[in-house]
């Protein structure tokens, strides 16, 4: 018996400061169809009540290390969306 | 290496920082301190709060570190510090020692321009007319203190 692929891929969505602000949220549960990857959660993301206002590119993360819109994710990642990085 | 690296919601002790990198073999030691401006993009700033994703960050500094100390023959400790701070407080604070000064000087400048570069860290700025803005340093100059 071979096991098939889950059909959908629930995501943890972290949002930062000013994302956090616009969103209203600081945390999302999103489940999308597989496979999916960030740019398919910034999409979702943008479809949100507040969303709309996320600038044309987003930075991200995934599991704590920097990804790029094609990073392709698996059920249960932790996705990151990182306002322009200010430190120092 | 790992412990040398930290961020913390008190204010940075600077001599102790160092005394986690000074050894006898070690005689070049700089330190970078970065502290709160009172103008921001023509604005005056009141004070600021920094925020992080805290497990990110503490990773990305670890790996600047172990990186920089791969680089160049240096010992090198970290602190950022997050939460609200006051004018002329240390923000973040880098110490880089080696056994002669131009590997420290070297070292201590590759940390903190990656630190600008690679850390998950935010800087909400409060200003004098009572707006409040989050820091964009990517954003032109007249946007990147934008009120709201």
């Amino acid at each position: 018996m071979t096991l098939a692929a889950p059909a959908t891929v629930t995501l943890r969505v972290l949002l930062f400061a000013r994302y956090a602000e616009l969103l209203g949220h600081d945390t999302l549960a999103i489940t999308l169809p597989a496979p999916a990857t960030v740019g398919d959660v910034v999409r979702s993301v943008r479809s949100e009540r507040g969303g709309d206002a996320l600038p044309p590119r987003v930075l991200a993360a995934v599991n704590l290390v920097q990804a790029s819109d094609a990073t392709a994710l698996a059920d249960g990642d932790e996705v990151a969306l990182l306002p322009p990085l200010a430190g120092g | 290496m790992r412990d040398r690296v930290r961020l913390v919601s008190r204010p940075i002790d600077t001599a102790a920082l160092a005394a986690e990198v000074v050894a006898p073999g070690r005689g070049g030691v700089v330190t970078f301190l970065g502290l709160v401006r009172d103008h921001h993009a023509g604005r005056q700033v009141i004070r600021l709060e920094y925020s992080a994703y805290a497990p990110m960050a503490e990773g990305e500094l670890a790996r600047i570190v172990g990186e920089t100390e791969a680089r160049w023959p240096v010992a090198v400790a970290v602190e950022h510090r997050l939460g609200e701070l006051a004018i002329g407080d240390a923000a973040v604070a880098v110490v880089a020692a080696a056994a002669h000064r131009g590997d420290a000087f070297e070292a201590c400048r590759h940390v903190i321009e990656e630190i600008k570069r690679r850390v998950p860290i935010w800087k909400r700025e409060y200003y004098a007319d009572g707006t409040v803005g989050w820091v964009d340093p990517t954003a032109a100059p007249d946007q990147a203190a934008a009120p709201r």
